[in-house]
């Protein structure tokens, strides 16, 4: 991981909101690399930085964060690499700390915390120009003495400002080894401090760290003393004795980190900051308007409608323009391999059909990335959070699991990328496991082709838009349960804390935005993608082998006096019918009988993983209407409308009956028949643990519905 | 002595006690919400949770439930108190 001109490693620490990742694309220009912490789903975003004078750093982003109790997986992530702690990543070297020049206060509590690590440490005051605009003058060679001495630069990387202040402050810091002033601990505390690390020393005889020992006594999180392999029942004692000597002291052991390193705070930053008679900030006017009790929501709708309204629509095109790119390079590949059936079809079905698989959902993720990003960047995704909280909050999901949530109805597969904007990683776990049941764009080929075919021509067109309304509810009707059930009993997530900060509006910075939205393809493609592409080429095996001659003889024989047309159509059912596939269709079948479903409709659900419109197009060959059936075929509908089951009880009857028809739909609405979603999901959770749940709980729960369906409605009609 | 989350949008208040134990009360104390603090109750959510209250220069959401815990002393002297009225 680590770049071999650099040798050395920056880190890059601030809370949320200060402009940090702007910061960071400005000092590496955009030479970055993303990978994955081990072990978790946390993004590791490093890059190149130059230092002013030709020395070349690893520079890496590290998640924002508020205090370095480790709450919640970033700050896990924070804490272990700033301590070296994380398994092929080195030390930093350096910590550059990124503070919001408007709020000095809270921004310097994370610094004074990560002094007690003992690194060189530079502080930048970013967004110096929104000080600067407010009337806020602020004394940095002060700043920088009260501070035991450290660089501390203004920077405003919005603007491009003070970037190379900050490189050269960086080279500083790694040659004079500046350390960060100190909090000076209560007598008290400090004892207690070192009672728990000559103990955790003594049980677990590993060195402990100052730092270790303070997040030992001060958190209740468990996670230090786990990682230090410091049992409960070596701690338990110890840490009760420390904390009640904490109590003595006067204060509650739980609150003592804030106290001391506010207290120590506010005298270093006694007369730093002059106020001076500035514009106040425009967010609160803004707010006024944006969170209205009235217009607040209908704004709301609005936007979201709005944005979401131009995913749907904008992607479409690209889409098309992709579908017919791969279309055309079969055409133009394909004739090239005639003489070989078997490399022809590997190469126009699997192949490119598999990097078509993945490639079309690219337009969607980039453009719903974009919006994220401007919404995110601006500040709007807090105030959206705020407005909709209350809806999700009961759940166990909260106010950020609204994005997701909607831009499911579109896709699965951006919708999960999404979800990464939710912090609470139960809150995200529990959405990304809920998502897969939006209907989305894909399952609607396939309530077409059914309601043209059936509900529409029996029923007339009001129930046909009923049942196509219904269906997209099915989804939403399972989903809210399997939330709620998910999070107070499997993840048994105590309500998390939803402390949310409502930052200052900004412009989002084009640049940021676009290069989050281009990182969050790229990882998809190299991750997701190419599981989605080995899904595509082993169905595209599966229902291409075995492929005896003997068949093509046989159907040739049978149709006689049939035209070529309609032997090549009936020569592709048979091949399908003696694929793998169709016969392990075939084999399946009297699992899913309990649903009306006959081998062919079987073998369309199974051979439909790689995408699930594709039943539309396997039921067109099974039915010898051809390849390339769409939703809207005359053909297709009118060969599902005269097929009858030829043997078994129900010999003679229609197999689309309205009941097999509903069922089938009720099935799709909840079957996780998706590939793509499953990797994505896998990329997401970070392991095949929860897509593999996902597959099984909602194929079981479809299984379930669609049998209910079934035997009801057969037995009404 | 009133719970946080009683507070009308606009008042004032001065953070008397809250529940260190807490993982709400941690966070909102490495936010700086620390007793002494003055606070102001901006907004109730359009559904009337969570609530967007004031400190220290910034502007932090949190639901009421986890508000109720948060001992505020709305009779102390702050700067300024104009409660809207419901």
């Amino acid at each position: 991981m680590s770049t071999p001109e650099a040798g050395l490693l920056v880190a890059l620490v601030g809370n949320p909101n200060t402009g940090k990742s702007t910061l960071f694309n400005a000092l590496t220009g955009l030479r970055q690399r993303v990978g994955n912490y081990p072990g978790v789903t946390v993004a590791r975003k490093s890059g190149t930085c130059d230092l002013g004078d030709g020395q070349k750093v690893e520079l890496v982003d590290l998640p924002g964060l508020y205090s370095l109790a480790a709450a919640s997986p970033d700050e896990q992530v924070v804490i272990d690499a700033l301590s070296g702690n994380i398994a092929g990543d080195r030390r930093p070297d350096a910590v550059v700390l990124v503070v919001d020049s408007t709020n000095l206060l809270r921004n310097l509590f994370l610094a004074s915390q990560v002094a007690e690590l003992g690194r060189p440490v530079v502080i930048v005051l970013n967004q110096a120009d929104v000080a600067k605009k407010q009337g806020l003058r602020i004394d940095t060679e002060l700043l920088s003495r009260r501070l035991g001495g450290v660089p501390v630069v203004l920077s405003s990387a919005w603007k491009g400002e003070g970037i190379l202040d900050v490189r050269r402050a960086i080279a500083l810091a790694i040659a004079q080894q500046t350390q960060l002033k100190r909090v000076a601990w209560p007598t008290n505390i400090a004892a207690a401090l070192a009672d728990v690390a000559a103990a955790a020393a003594a049980d677990t005889g590993k060195q402990i760290s100052e730092a270790d020992a303070q997040r030992l006594l001060f958190d209740t999180n468990p996670s230090t003393a786990d990682r230090l392999g410091w049992t409960i029942a070596q701690r338990e004692k110890t840490l009760r004795s420390a904390r009640d000597r904490v109590r003595n002291s006067g204060y509650n052991p739980m609150a003592a980190e804030p106290l001391v390193h506010y207290a120590h705070l506010r005298i270093i930053l006694e007369g730093v900051a002059i106020e001076g008679l500035g514009k106040a900030g425009r967010s609160a006017a803004v707010d006024r308007l944006l969170l209205h009790r009235i217009l607040g929501p209908v704004l709301f709708l609005g936007i979201m409608l709005g944005f979401f309204g131009s995913v749907f629509w904008l992607a479409k095109f690209p889409m098309e323009w992709i579908q017919s790119g791969v279309d055309w390079t079969k055409t133009i590949v394909a004739p090239l391999l005639d003489a070989y059936p078997m490399l022809q079809s590997l190469l126009a079905d699997g192949i490119i059909g598999g990097v078509g698989a993945f490639l079309v959902f690219l337009p969607q993720i980039l453009i719903l990335f974009l919006f994220i990003g401007i919404l995110e960047d601006s500040g709007y995704m807090a105030r959206a959070a705020f407005i909709m909280d209350r809806l999700f909050s009961w759940c166990g999901l909260n106010g950020k699991s609204f994005v997701p949530l909607l831009s499911g109805f579109a896709c699965a597969i951006p919708s999960l990328l999404s979800t990464r904007t939710i912090e609470d990683p139960k809150a995200r776990l529990a959405t990304a496991f809920v998502v897969p049941f939006m209907s989305c764009s894909a399952r609607f080929p396939v309530y077409a082709l059914m309601c043209a075919a059936f509900i529409g021509p029996l029923y007339g067109a009001g129930w046909q838009s009923v049942v196509m309304i219904g269906m997209h509810c099915v989804g939403l009707l399972f989903a809210v349960p399997t939330a709620f059930v998910l999070t107070r009993l499997v993840l048994k997530a105590k309500p998390q804390p939803f402390v949310l900060e409502l930052p200052r509006y900004q412009m989002p910075k084009p640049r940021d935005v676009i290069w989050r939205m281009w990182q969050n393809a790229a990882e998809f493609v190299s991750k997701a993608g190419t599981v989605i592409f080995a899904i595509t080429i082993i169905v595209w095996a599966l229902s291409y082998f075995p492929r005896e001659a003997s068949v093509a003889d046989r159907i040739k024989a049978a149709n006689p006096a049939a035209s070529e047309e309609v032997v090549k159509a009936k020569l592709q059912a048979a091949y399908v019918e003696q694929s793998y596939m169709g016969r392990f269709g075939k084999a399946v079948q009297p699992i899913f009988d309990p649903l009306g479903f006959d081998w062919k409709i079987t073998v369309g659900v199974l051979a439909s993983f790689p995408a699930r419109e594709v039943i539309v197009s396997t039921l067109g060959v099974t039915y010898s209407v051809g390849e390339g059936a769409e939703a809207d075929s005359r053909q297709l509908r009118k060969a599902m409308q005269d097929a009858k089951w030829s043997e078994g009880p129900r010999a003679g009857t229609p197999i689309f009956s309205l009941a097999a028809v509903l069922a089938l739909m009720v099935f799709f609405a909840l079957c996780s028949q998706c590939g793509p979603t499953i990797a994505t999901l896998a990329q997401e959770t970070g392991g095949w643990k929860w897509a593999a749940g996902s597959f099984v709980y909602m194929t079981a729960l479809a299984w379930v519905a669609g049998t209910a369906v079934y035997q009801v409605v057969i037995r009404l009609t | 002595m009133t719970p946080l989350s009683q507070l009308l949008p606009g008042q004032f208040g001065k953070l008397a006690s809250l529940n260190p134990e807490r993982g709400v009360d941690q966070r909102l104390m490495a936010l700086g919400l620390l007793p002494g603090m003055v606070l102001k109750l901006i907004r109730r959510a359009p559904l009337g949770d969570p609530l967007a209250i004031e400190f220290g220069g910034q502007v932090v959401s949190l639901r009421l439930a986890e508000a109720e815990n948060l001992i505020v002393d709305v009779a102390a002297d702050c700067p300024i108190q104009r409660p809207r009225q419901p």
